[in-house]
């Protein structure tokens, strides 16, 4: 494997209040590849991936121990701009929440909270960024009708268009298709798989077999802990873990 | 990021305003109010039987004033406590949605008439039309305020115990009438006891209410400040008595203490009844398990 | 056969109730409704009043109530909004908010001669405004922040927590999510408390009977200074004061009419905005 090392995680341990979430979890995100977290409910994958961009900041009485590093610098350190590391590590929701405005201002809302008010930049973003998402075709007629009026499957892809116009580095999915049909989800994760070619990509997910179509590493959590994590192909074919055998293969979770 | 902080702290400041105004009332209500007491000493104030302000030398009794202001308060609930609560289970039992939806918003709508015009239809109709019917000396009198003050109050009363019916869950309902209950004896046994608190608080908020209502009274009760021996004669509450005479008081004087320590008796009192709803209403959401 | 009859009657009981209640309200906005109708007229509207109250029009009391209406809400629509922000918001320590609700609740119950005398006390009195519009409006705002605080408040904690984390998530401050995301939101419920306590403001008379009105003023108020004419109370003393019983009752009416239409119009804008932002966000 070639590629760097774009997030790293050591020693994470997570409380909420007095329940440990995740226990001593040591994890590499490697850059423009697509890392899958799949584990079993209460696991503690979706409270690991809104670690990476600290939007667990939000819940009162949490705590984390341990230090995860992104640009040369641990995330958690005193000084550190919380907004513009969350500018560059997006998110996309599971369930898809485009803001009650129109499609166009859902997307130029990250610029201009950014301060951009270049109107012709602005407008050449949301165009780059519909298209980047699959969902130019469909909307360019509407830029300026309401974003409520999309069905499921198009609101989640202009929430991701929404998290490309900032130019982030990573996306975090989290279970981005878990309130979608097939045909939304298969068109969803086609278009993951052209994004890993300019983002770096993390997805959790409770379906394995999607984890097994799209990642390119896996990480199998369970209760907390870091059971197995490494290249997606192994994990599914030869996994070192017994655990890890079992969950694949449906005898729990 | 100072700015965020800086945003954060001009709010709570701003915030803190509602705790001000609250703290402020009191306080001039007591600086502004206490010298009286001084004057005529408490006993004398809050027992005494003649409220002659004007005389030389005055008389500072508002046992007339608080006695007025009772019966009238009671009248009211006597007439909007019945209509109202009566109205609000018509809303929630027998009402179909079509009719609920228009009943509901119609009611809340009645509650906004200015209580200017109440007293003003008071005066000019009601009154001289009770004078006729009912054969008495004048139609301006406790009766009349009574009355008026409660069809003021019903729709505040219906709103909040309709509230309070809506609240409680369908499935006591369901539960009472698979029992073989019928939808009469489910709606006092099951739905009524289940929401009582709720309503509680409709009634006692409609009493702060009635108690508070200035203009009706002064137009309507007649203005003797006399305690009342029926229902019949004119009544000055204290709502009026401070409105009717604030103009001619001396700034300073005697008199103008005097009216300050009525509103600050006034003012206990609406505190008292609403911390007694702020703590049975708490009691109704614990009870039916809603958020405390 | 015993609990069918007791249904029976117990319904019946619930039918009196509520057609009572319709009609005893029902005949009040009859009444001022046949005979206010009687008097208004374009002149009625828009000329100030002659020969001692007892002719011409009422206009300089429909100004002097819209402009302590206005001054009402101009000074409690920026304070009541901030204060129910910090309360949503900023969620500060439970007992901070604990205090700031009862606060509110209790000064929503206060009765409305005790803020005229707050009102006389303070703002004529100590800060020397005189009775004047702006002594009026302080004191009728603060008598509606309450209601303001709640509307506001309502109409914040229905915008859903997703959209605040996803405005974070990309990026955004605190300030900026509230200012450019939640409040365009919550914008029709902030709407309705202000449209409700128009109609308050506009209808109360006790706390501006010290504090601003005046039977009759000379035309048209010049400054923030002057003392107002104002309809409520224009009803008040036509009925108590004056000499001419027939004439002014009639002027009451046409201002009890006005009164009446401008609250109950305000009331059920507010109820059907709010029942077009419930099924909004019902989607």
């Amino acid at each position: 494997m070639e590629n760097s090392i774009e997030i790293k995680a050591e020693e994470i341990n997570f409380y909420y209040g007095t329940k440990q979430a995740l226990k001593n979890i040591n994890l590499e995100i490697y850059e423009k590849q697509v890392t899958a977290l799949i584990g079993p409910s209460g696991c503690g994958k979706s409270t690991f991936i809104r670690l990476l961009n600290r939007m667990n900041d939000l819940i009162p009485h949490t705590r984390v121990e341990g230090k995860i590093y992104f640009e040369g610098q641990n995330i958690f350190e005193e000084n550190v701009d919380v907004v513009g590391l969350r500018r560059r590590v997006g998110m996309v929701f599971q369930k898809p929440n485009p803001f009650p405005k129109t499609i166009f201002e859902n997307v130029s809302y990250g610029l201009e909270v950014n301060g951009i008010r270049d109107k012709k930049f602005i407008e050449e973003k949301v165009i780059e960024s519909l298209n980047r998402a699959a969902l130019w075709k469909e909307v360019k007629d509407r830029l300026h009708d309401s974003a409520l009026g999309l069905s499921g499957g198009q609101q989640q892809r202009l929430c991701i268009a929404r998290c490309l116009a900032v130019e982030p580095h990573v996306i975090l999915f989290d279970e981005p298709c878990a309130s979608l049909d097939p045909i939304s989800t298969r068109s969803i994760e086609e278009l993951i798989l052209e994004l890993k070619k300019y983002y770096t990509i993390v997805i959790v997910t409770h379906n394995m077999q999607q984890a097994a179509r799209i990642s390119d590493f896996t990480a199998f959590l369970y209760l907390g802990d870091l059971i197995e994590f490494g290249l997606t192909e192994k994990i599914f074919t030869v996994p070192k873990q017994k655990m890890t055998e079992e969950y694949l293969t449906g005898k729990f979770g | 990021m100072l700015r965020e902080k800086l945003y954060k702290i001009i709010f709570s400041i701003l915030a803190l305003s509602s705790l001000l105004f609250l703290v402020g009332i009191t306080i001039i209500l007591f600086t502004e109010g206490l010298p009286i007491f001084h004057e005529a000493g408490v006993g004398a104030f809050i027992f005494g039987k003649s409220w002659y302000p004007t005389y030389d030398p005055p008389e500072f009794g508002i046992l007339p004033l608080v006695a007025a202001s009772f019966w009238v308060t009671l009248g009211a609930l006597l007439v909007g406590v019945p209509l109202g609560v009566g109205s609000a289970l018509f809303i929630n039992e027998l009402a179909g949605p079509k009719t609920k939806a228009i009943l509901k918003p119609l009611i809340e709508i009645l509650a906004a008439i200015p209580s200017i015009v109440f007293g003003f239809f008071g005066m000019v109709i009601v009154a001289p039309f009770l004078q006729k019917l009912l054969g008495i000396p004048t139609g301006l009198c406790a009766f009349t305020g009574s009355l008026i003050l409660g069809i003021m109050a019903l729709p505040t009363i219906c709103s909040i115990a309709e509230d309070a019916l809506s609240f409680v869950p369908k499935s006591f309902r369901e539960a009472s009438l698979a029992l073989g209950a019928n939808r009469w004896q489910t709606l006092t046994k099951v739905v009524i006891p289940a929401a009582g608190s709720g309503i509680s608080t409709a009634i006692i908020l409609g009493m702060s209410r009635a108690v508070g209502e200035t203009m009706t009274v002064l137009m309507v009760t007649g203005g003797a400040a006399v305690i009342p021996h029926s229902f019949f004669v004119p009544v000055r509450p204290m709502t009026a008595t401070i409105a009717a005479e604030m103009g001619e008081a001396v700034m300073g004087g005697a008199h103008y203490h005097a009216l300050f320590a009525i509103g600050l008796i006034l003012f206990l009192t609406t505190f008292f009844f609403n911390i007694i709803a702020e703590m049975v209403s708490r009691r109704f959401r614990i009870k039916l398990g809603l958020s405390g | 056969m015993k609990n069918k009859l007791t249904q029976h009657l117990g319904f019946l009981l619930l039918w009196v109730a509520i057609i009572l209640a319709l009609f005893f309200l029902g005949t009040i906005i009859y009444f001022v409704f046949v005979k206010g109708i009687s008097i208004i007229s374009w002149e009625f509207l828009t000329e100030v009043p002659r020969r001692g109250m007892t002719e011409g029009g009422v206009a300089p009391a429909i100004a002097g109530t819209l402009y302590l209406t206005m001054g009402a809400i101009l000074f409690s629509l920026p304070l009541g909004l901030a204060c129910a922000i910090y309360l949503c918001e900023y969620s500060p320590a439970g007992y901070v908010v604990n205090i700031i609700r009862m606060s509110i609740n209790n000064l929503a119950g206060v009765p409305s001669v005790v803020f005229g005398l707050f009102g006389l006390a303070v703002f004529v009195k100590f800060f020397g405004f005189g009775v004047s519009i702006l002594s009026g409006s302080l004191t009728l705002g603060i008598m509606v922040l309450p209601q303001i605080i709640s509307a506001s408040q309502e109409a914040l904690i229905a915008v859903p927590q997703s959209y605040r984390e996803a405005s974070l998530a990309l990026g955004a401050t605190h300030w900026q999510t509230i200012k450019k995301m939640v409040l365009p939101s919550a914008l029709p419920g902030i709407l309705t408390g202000v449209i409700l306590s128009i109609g308050r403001a506009a209808g109360e008379t006790a706390p501006i009977l010290f504090t601003a009105a005046t039977f009759y003023t000379r035309g048209y108020p010049n400054s923030i200074f002057s003392e107002v004419m104002a309809l409520p109370y224009h009803i008040y003393a036509l009925m108590t004061e004056g000499t001419h019983p027939e004439k002014q009752t009639a002027i009451a009416y046409g201002c009890a009419l006005i009164l009446m239409l401008l609250v109950l119009l305000m009331s059920a804008l507010a109820i059907f905005l709010r029942q077009r932002q419930r099924s909004f966000y019902g989607k």
